[in-house]
């Protein structure tokens, strides 16, 4: 089976979940990539090391804001030339937009939230967790192309060390596909990793007490190189930026450890961390639900754990 | 402004939600409700109505009793509600759904179409970009904040790296945010009133859409299997004597985490 893998891209990086489901691709048949935007030729190169043989890149003045509607004209034109039987995106705001675009100009069945991606036979079978992850649902296509989109975090981006041919295109755009323009783009400051790239997050809930109880998160996540995270209940109080939120009206993690601070459990925040390789929770309350999805629960107080933990950290990274 | 709202109805939250094994459907037998998500839409709706003038339709794809679910979006104060109902429509998939919601879209001729943001049911915050390419208009996604001049609409968002504002000529399709506003209950006037506010159910034939554009046959994803998620395995509970710092660090050292 070929594949192509929609490549996102910022400060000249290639992002993780795309690269993720690119090396899954490569581990199931021939994987090819797509890169879109300026600086899409420079920054395609390092698909290769994922296992893409081939990446097309289109730096059309069409696709310079990150809008979905030109992207779907290109990844079109992109999908013509290779000829691949799938097309993988690694979900984000963008390449949800971008994927159910594409689906409904070319009448092809998407599947979305998959947390892995398996060959039975010839078929290509998406394993999709659902109903707040009570239920594996293994889902497929009747046909190609077929799309996908992948939970972030799901898969890892593993190095396979080659070296891929760019192929640089142009595309012609629909009507429509350029009437949405870009009028702002404010970046957001932030000094460790997004919480959808963190290998380590450490999120906080109403246990902290006040707003104020953030800044012990923030320095364990520093000392562990780490990601701070929050639940919806903190968000909305305004205790801490919406773009942390994390669970069922926020964004869906999964990171290698998620370390839950005071926070209860409830199932919308569950959706969205319980993709997460290992959770550590620590809750005064030992009834919290959150013991019963953990992997390691620490009934205590949160104020006397973390900053130990903290300082433990940072001997640790001090001393190695 | 004439404003048209998708909603859809879900299994009521606080039901137990199965998937029938024979189907392999959700179950939407039991309780109904409308999509929380899609409040925030309707909200949105009746305040730009409320702010520019017009109209506010609800457009929803679904079973007959949906019109339940209906009504309290009419209670809220939108105007009317046009329900495309077919047992042949059942378990559409992204393209078939896309494919209904586009043709009773383009029946109604709106100057702005909102969504909410994801579905309660299938989890998926895709659909508004599909209708979008069908009715070949331009789209904004997870509006936080609107505004509306000179026949555009004006649409900031959140993303991964920061807020973006994007601007797009009516007539367009947008999906908000849950951020957006807070919606309403209904009043007791709203209540009595929707009763009586018009709603219109059509078939898949009515759209002129064939039995083979909707539902399973118009569908092309399908659901092969359903088995258990996989287990986390055991948990190990302490209680912090002082030391449990140290044995979250060792927990974590040992499983190569750190």
């Amino acid at each position: 089976m070929k594949f192509l893998v929609f490549l996102e891209h910022h400060e000249r990086e290639l992002e993780k979940g795309g690269l993720g489901a690119l090396a899954k691709a490569a581990s199931l048949g021939e994987a090819e990539g797509v890169v879109l935007g300026a600086g899409a030729a420079e920054v395609a190169a390092q698909a290769g090391a994922f296992g893409a043989a081939k990446v097309y890149a289109c730096e059309d003045d069409a696709l310079a804001a990150p809008l979905p509607q030109p992207r779907v004209d290109a990844l079109a034109a992109a999908l013509e030339k290779s000829g691949a039987d799938a097309v993988l995106f690694g979900s984000t705001v963008l390449s949800a937009d971008v994927a159910a675009g594409l689906s409904a100009r070319l009448d092809a069945g998407l599947n979305w939230d998959l947390t892995d991606l398996v060959l039975e036979g010839d078929d290509l079978v998406g394993k999709r967790p659902a109903l707040g992850d009570t239920v594996l649902v293994d889902v497929g296509w009747t046909g190609g192309p077929r799309l996908a989109l992948v939970r972030s975090g799901a898969l890892d981006a593993v190095e396979s060390g080659g070296s891929a041919e760019v192929e640089t295109f142009q595309a012609t755009y629909s009507d429509f596909s350029t009437l949405a323009t870009l009028l702002e783009q404010t970046q957001e400051e932030s000094s460790g990793p997004s919480i959808e790239d963190a290998e380590i997050i450490v999120a906080g809930g109403r246990g902290l007490g006040s707003p104020e109880a953030f800044s012990l998160l923030e320095e364990l996540a520093s000392a562990l190189g780490g990601a701070v995270a929050a639940t919806r209940a903190v968000v909305d109080a305004g205790w801490y930026p919406y773009a942390t939120q994390v669970g069922q009206t926020g964004k869906t993690v999964a990171p290698k450890l998620y370390i839950a601070c005071g926070i209860s459990g409830a199932i919308q925040h569950k959706v969205g961390m319980q993709g997460s390789g290992t959770i550590v929770a620590i809750n005064k309350d030992p009834n919290a639900p959150i013991f019963d999805f953990c992997d390691l629960g620490v009934v205590g107080d949160l104020h006397q754990i973390v900053p130990k933990l903290t300082e433990l950290a940072r001997s640790r990274r001090g001393g190695s | 402004m004439k404003i048209a709202v998708c909603v859809k109805q879900v299994p009521d939250a606080t039901v137990h939600k199965r998937i029938d094994p024979q189907t392999k459907r959700l179950d939407r037998s039991g309780e109904g409700a409308l999509n929380p998500t899609d409040l925030n839409a309707v909200e949105e709706a009746i305040r730009i109505k409320d702010a520019h003038g017009g109209e506010v339709v609800l457009v929803c794809l679904g079973p007959a009793k949906a019109v339940d679910s209906l009504r309290k979006a009419l209670a809220m104060g939108a105007d009317r509600a046009l329900l495309v109902s077919d047992d042949a429509a059942a378990g559409s998939d992204l393209v078939a759904t896309g494919k209904a919601l586009a043709k009773a879209l383009e029946r109604e001729a709106p100057d702005l179409v909102l969504f909410g943001q994801a579905s309660g049911d299938g989890d998926g915050a895709v659909l508004w970009a599909a209708v979008a390419e069908r009715l070949r208009r331009p789209v904004i996604s997870q509006a936080a904040e609107l505004s509306f001049a000179d026949g555009a609409v004006t649409g900031k968002r959140q993303t991964e790296h920061g807020y973006d504002t994007i601007s797009a000529p009516l007539p367009a399709v947008v999906a908000v945010s849950d951020a957006i506003n807070e919606p309403r209950y209904p009043s007791l006037k709203g209540i009595m009133g929707a009763k009586s506010k018009p709603q219109e159910t059509l078939s898949a034939g009515d759209l002129g859409l064939d039995a083979g554009d909707v539902g399973e046959a118009g569908s092309k994803t399908t659901v092969l299997e359903l088995g258990p998620p996989p287990s986390r395995g055991d948990t190990v509970k302490i209680e912090d004597d002082g030391s449990a710092a140290q044995k979250i660090i060792d927990y974590a050292v040992e499983r190569r985490l750190l």
